[in-house]
């Protein structure tokens, strides 16, 4: 790990995207978040660690409501996106999901072609008038999905015949491809080589000029790498958040510094 | 250390666990047990397969007989002054004319054949040389004439149905020494059988009419057939298919995909994996009690039918699905929600394509079921005698009808040992529909299989 390169990053503050006010989440007896806050900036890629079980997953995933699958999750408390409670009965969770895309663990492509794996998203939320924008949809998501090259002559192909990290990088252009404002990634590279996760790495610098980026991992070499803001996550709780390279090298609570140098966790 | 103390040699200092090249006792006795285990399954599966082989031997044995049917070839004269005395050809003056006007006809075809072949057996009367033809060949005759009339007046050859004892005489069931005791058959009409045979009037055949014909009165076995009956299935299966397929799919995907889980829907669950379980009769009674007594709906018709085997088959069909649309990875559906489509979407787009194969397979298993069961069609008046074809559907619907296995049963009861063959017969078309339906069932699964 280049510890000098993270000090010297130079970090600028931008606008608030996402903040969180005291959000709680049950499932069922359990409590799984205690009590978060936090300002998640735009055009920022923001990192969860913490050891295993932690809720930085649960968490991640309340900011898109995907808890709501969950039958035995409860989620209170505020989280605002742009300044709208994503938890107000009267948000439809499926315009919170075009707006908050997600790329999951495991790569996981629709078992179609990888025209419509990309297409698929444009098409329910009625992006494209006709094939033509449609087509010009697909190229630019697979472009900025770092995957155009190596499947322009095969977008007929399935999309679960790709390798482990190109269909990573194609889920992650299906996920861009409905234009949202945030991408959460929820361990992207866990299921990953390390060829294919520094791809996967480029990748989530370049999306970071024009989406708010959360990422979630294990790695804390990945977390330094990719991220400007980092937030540890200890038992359900939000131990300590701020600029990436200040978690690293100087952390004020003794649980960050103890999981940074592989004490706990 | 326990296995120190019983074991002398390690005590005395040699390694713990003796030489890798002799088992010692324990090892010995997994492997035998693990060898009888192998030798019982073995066992057991013979004893299936060979129960299987038998089973199948004894029917085709039984049954391919069946197809074959024997013919006596005829030239019969239609004579206009027996059939269309006024001669104006009208057919409601022709249909007046009944099976006993033409059963001459045929007497004399027969008494003339037997001239012309010169065959001269003692003993035998004219009478029981024209008894040699099935009972049915008159009706067969008269059909004929009634859809040409203009042939009226001419000499036609006619392939008739030979009667069952002597179709029985050519497949090795009645002999010489039977007909002897045998009321319905004389032995010299079995010479004259073999004698027509040498000559090349008396032929077999493949029997079309087994598979189109309607099935024919006890004593007329060599005329029965399965059409009524294989429509009938037919008709049943449709009605089952049309209603249990989207009933079944979309309870299947309401409780799995959309229902909450809570103490109801465990209900509703156990429910309807003990209806799996009920036994087939009680259905019957069910739709006798609803279908007919409240609702009113005819007897013997394929709708009741096909209502009784919809709600029999439901419970398969839904357990199936249910069960291949949990085997649909969760990370499609995290996939389609995240990019933001509808519960509904994330069903109808991803996840039910994936099930298909399954649904099908579970349909096509379930609708085989139904198509074989019996008990509850017993009930509800499906094993009535129908010779009358039920009309196109959807009118066919409500016609009687009989159906394959009810037929098969049927068959099963009656005295003639013609009909022996002919209940083996059925259970081999039967057969044939259910391995089709089967293949089909694979083939689908095949073709629609996806990996993810």
């Amino acid at each position: 790990m280049n510890d000098m390169r993270i000090v010297e990053r130079e970090v600028e503050t931008k606008a608030v995207k996402i903040s969180a006010r005291n959000c709680q989440v049950y499932y069922g007896e359990t409590h799984a978040i205690k009590d978060v806050n936090i300002d998640i900036e735009d055009k920022t890629v923001t990192a969860f660690i913490g050891p295993s079980g932690c809720g930085k997953s649960t968490f991640l995933r309340c900011l898109n409501r995907m808890n709501d699958t969950i039958d035995v999750a409860r989620v209170e408390g505020e989280i605002l996106l742009d300044g709208e409670d994503i938890y107000d009965p009267k948000v439809d969770p499926v315009q919170l999901r075009a707006k908050v895309g997600m790329v999951f663990q495991k790569p996981n492509p629709f078992p179609k072609t990888i025209y419509d794996n990309v297409a698929y998203g444009p098409r329910i939320h009625g992006l494209a008038g006709n094939k033509a924008d449609l087509d010009v949809i697909v190229e630019k998501s697979l472009r900025r999905g770092a995957i155009w090259d190596e499947v322009k002559d095969r977008l007929d192909a399935p999309g679960t015949g790709l390798s482990g990290g190109q269909q990573q990088r194609l889920c992650i252009a299906r996920a861009v491809a409905t234009e949202p404002e945030v991408l959460l990634m929820d361990e992207p590279c866990s299921a990953l080589d390390p060829i294919a996760t520094a791809q996967v790495e480029e990748l989530i610098d370049e999306l970071r000029e024009q989406y708010s980026v959360v990422i979630v991992t294990h790695s804390m070499q990945q977390a330094a790498r990719v991220s400007q803001k980092t937030a540890f996550f200890h038992l359900g709780n939000l131990v300590e958040f701020g600029e990436t390279g200040q978690i690293f090298t100087n952390p004020q609570d003794p649980r960050t510094e103890s999981y940074i140098t592989g004490r706990i966790g | 250390m326990t296995d120190a103390t019983a074991n002398p040699a390690a005590a005395a200092g040699s390694p713990r666990h003796g030489s890798l090249l002799s088992q010692d006792a324990l090892t010995k006795k997994r492997n035998a047990a693990e060898t009888r285990f192998r030798l019982y399954g073995l066992a057991a599966v013979s004893v299936g397969i060979l129960a299987l082989i038998l089973l199948l031997a004894s029917i085709l044995n039984n049954g391919l007989g069946s197809f074959q049917q024997t013919f006596i070839s005829l030239d019969v004269e239609l004579q206009e002054d027996r059939l269309d005395k006024a001669g104006n050809r009208n057919i409601e003056d022709l249909k007046k004319v009944s099976t006993f006007g033409y059963a001459p006809l045929i007497t004399a075809a027969m008494a003339a054949k037997i001239a012309e072949t010169g065959i001269q057996i003692e003993g035998l009367s004219a009478k029981d040389a024209g008894n040699i033809i099935s009972k049915d060949a008159p009706a067969q005759l008269r059909d004929y004439v009634l859809a040409n009339p203009e042939k009226i007046g001419t000499t036609v050859n006619f392939k008739v149905l030979a009667n069952g004892r002597i179709d029985g005489y050519f497949k090795d069931r009645v002999t010489m020494a039977s007909a002897e005791l045998d009321s319905n058959v004389t032995p010299q009409q079995l010479m004259l059988a073999d004698a027509l045979k040498e000559d090349g009037v008396l032929i077999k055949g493949f029997n079309w009419g087994f598979i189109t014909n309607p099935d024919a009165s006890e004593n007329r076995p060599e005329a029965s057939g399965l059409g009524v009956a294989i429509l009938g299935s037919l008709y049943m299966m449709l009605v089952v298919l049309i209603l249990a397929l989207p009933i079944g799919v979309a309870a299947s995907i309401y409780l799995e995909e959309f229902a909450p889980k809570n103490r109801w829907t465990d209900l509703i669950e156990v429910n309807i994996s003990n209806l799996a379980a009920v036994p087939s009769i009680v259905f019957g009674i069910l739709g006798l009690a609803i279908f007919i007594n409240f609702a009113g709906l005819p007897q013997s018709a394929p709708i009741v039918g096909g209502l009784v085997l919809t709600l029999m088959t439901l419970p398969t069909i839904i357990i199936s699905t249910r069960a291949s649309l949990k085997s649909v990875p969760p990370s499609i559906r995290d996939a389609a929600l995240g990019v933001g489509a509808s519960k509904m979407q994330s069903v109808f787009h991803h996840v039910l394509p994936l099930a298909a194969p399954g649904i099908l397979t579970g349909t096509i298993i379930g609708l085989a079921q139904a198509l074989g069961e019996t008990a509850p069609l017993l009930l509800i008046g499906m094993v009535a005698f129908v010779r009358e074809y039920p009309g196109a559907p959807p009118e066919g619907f409500f016609d009687p009808a009989s159906a394959l296995p009810v037929q098969v049963y049927n068959w099963t009861q009656r005295a003639d040992p013609a009909f022996v063959e002919r209940a083996s017969g059925a259970i081999i078309v039967l057969l044939i529909f259910l391995l089709f339906m089967n293949a089909v069932a694979i083939m689908l699964r095949r073709r629609f299989e996806r990996r993810w």
